[in-house]
């Protein structure tokens, strides 16, 4: 094993590594955005409404994260700046966001749907037969309970974002994954740059998952 | 108070209720009984439209409830529902169970809420509990809590869909002793059940439904007695 390139290369990594996380947290919270809007369609009353969120969560679902985000970088009729942040260049950074955004939020509109319909339906009943709207036994009912059912599968599509972000550098972001490549090839060393890409990943993921745990386990004994 | 117009209700093939036409004026205390499947509770369900009505008018206090214009929150307002599930909302305590509906649909304070919670805690017994989580009540605490949050509302008309039959037996008489003396202070009540003796004993009028419509209507005294159809005799003579 040679791992003689790491104090030269080592900049490498830790730069990749920052820009996998800032990707993972932007399109975290944007998946969630997204994710809550195409649940709260999905639950709609409006048929149309539930047909169009349905097909979007179908769609994404049965096409490859890779085509999404060809499609997205290549289709989207905005041009981004080329300012670079973190030796990230923005006019890939964005789409690329946005692409992993659009993915990760079809699986959270299910997570979410999943956790208010593990409700029991005596619980809408029974607030809406106090004079209720629906709105508010959504806010003061439902969804304080359904919360503790989605939190946890949430923290896990969490993980899968960190992870599902190294596809991003078939675009050119010059995350983790894209780093590493650089390294194996100005090294001429194909396989040890990937054992420290791995590492970093599943540190970042096992970390992240150890802390949702605590998390978790706080919520179930503060019932 | 509440008047039924032809009242039909079908799930998609299934014809549950099959033309009801009923008057119940304030201070009746009307038991619903029939075999399972009869439409009693989809009867019930009716009144406050936790089930929309295929076809038909419900009338309530003047207004046409069941019309399109019509905001349905300010009619359940004044009708209070018990289910058989008790459906307490088990992440609030007893005491915001009790006062979440008046503090935000009647604009009542904190204080005044909590304040008319007590009061109601105290006629069923309860004020030891008022802080306590739902999942620590027994069944018959449960059903006792449920029956004050719907009456924290001060509704005009309590509907209850089988209050007892979740219940172990040892807990039923606690939850028919809070109907009984509800009926007592005048609360008009429909109330859908298996418990003769209650029906026996607080009724002023009993209906008996089979089949989605009412064979009889008439006091508990006579139908128990004296029940006009066969069904209803047939059905008596199973659970008498």
């Amino acid at each position: 094993m040679n791992f003689s390139f790491l104090p030269e290369y080592l900049p490498y990594f830790l730069t990749g590594t920052v820009s996998t996380v800032a990707i993972a947290f932007f399109t975290v919270i944007l998946g969630v955005f997204i994710g809550i809007f195409i649940a709260l369609m999905r639950l709609a009353k409006n048929p149309l409404l539930r047909f169009l969120s349905s097909a979007y969560v179908e769609v994404i679902r049965g096409t490859p994260v890779l085509v999404q985000i060809f499609i997205i970088y290549y289709g989207l009729p905005i041009h981004f700046p080329n300012t670079v942040i973190f030796g990230m260049d923005l006019s890939r950074f964005i789409p690329g966001v946005i692409a992993l955004s659009i993915n990760s939020g079809a699986y959270v509109a299910e997570i979410i749907r999943a956790g208010i319909q593990a409700i029991d339906k005596g619980q809408m009943e029974a607030a809406r037969s106090l004079g209720l709207t629906n709105a508010m036994a959504m806010r003061w009912i439902i969804l304080p309970q359904a919360i503790r059912n989605i939190l946890p599968a949430l923290g896990n599509e969490f993980v899968v974002v960190i992870k599902e972000s190294s596809v991003v550098m078939i675009i050119g972001i010059s995350e983790l994954m894209f780093n590493t490549n650089i390294v194996r090839g100005a090294t001429y060393i194909p396989l040890e740059p990937l054992y420290v890409a791995a590492a970093i990943y599943f540190l970042l993921t096992f970390t992240l998952s150890k802390v949702l745990g605590v998390a978790e386990r706080r919520m179930r004994s503060s019932d | 108070m509440i008047e039924t117009k032809d009242l039909h209700k079908k799930f998609g093939k299934l014809h549950v209720l099959k033309g009801i036409d009923l008057t119940i004026d304030k201070g009746e205390v009307v038991v619903v009984i029939g075999p399972s499947g009869s439409g009693k509770s989809t009867f019930l369900r009716c009144l406050n439209l936790l089930e929309h009505p295929s076809h038909g008018e419900i009338i309530f206090e003047g207004v046409n409830i069941t019309s399109r214009q019509n905001d349905i929150n300010q009619q359940r307002q004044k009708m209070g529902m018990v289910f058989q599930q008790f459906n307490l909302f088990p992440h609030l305590t007893v005491m915001k169970n009790l006062t979440l509906a008046p503090m935000k649909l009647k604009k009542l304070s904190r204080e005044n809420a909590e304040a008319g919670a007590m009061r109601l805690l105290e006629r069923v017994g309860l004020t030891d509990k008022a802080q306590v989580f739902p999942a620590q009540l027994s069944g018959g605490q449960k059903q006792r809590i449920a029956i004050v949050r719907a009456l924290a509302m001060e509704p005009d008309v309590m509907l209850f869909d089988e209050p007892t039959s979740a219940l172990d037996p040892e807990m039923v008489g606690e939850v028919l002793d809070v109907m009984k003396k509800l009926a007592s202070d005048g609360m008009t009540m429909v109330v859908v059940t298996h418990e003769m003796g209650f029906a026996r004993e607080v009724g002023t009028r009993i209906l008996f439904m089979d089949e989605g419509q009412v064979l009889e209507d008439t006091t508990p005294d006579l139908l128990f007695t004296d029940p006009k159809t066969d069904r209803a005799k047939e059905f008596l003579a199973k659970i008498l």
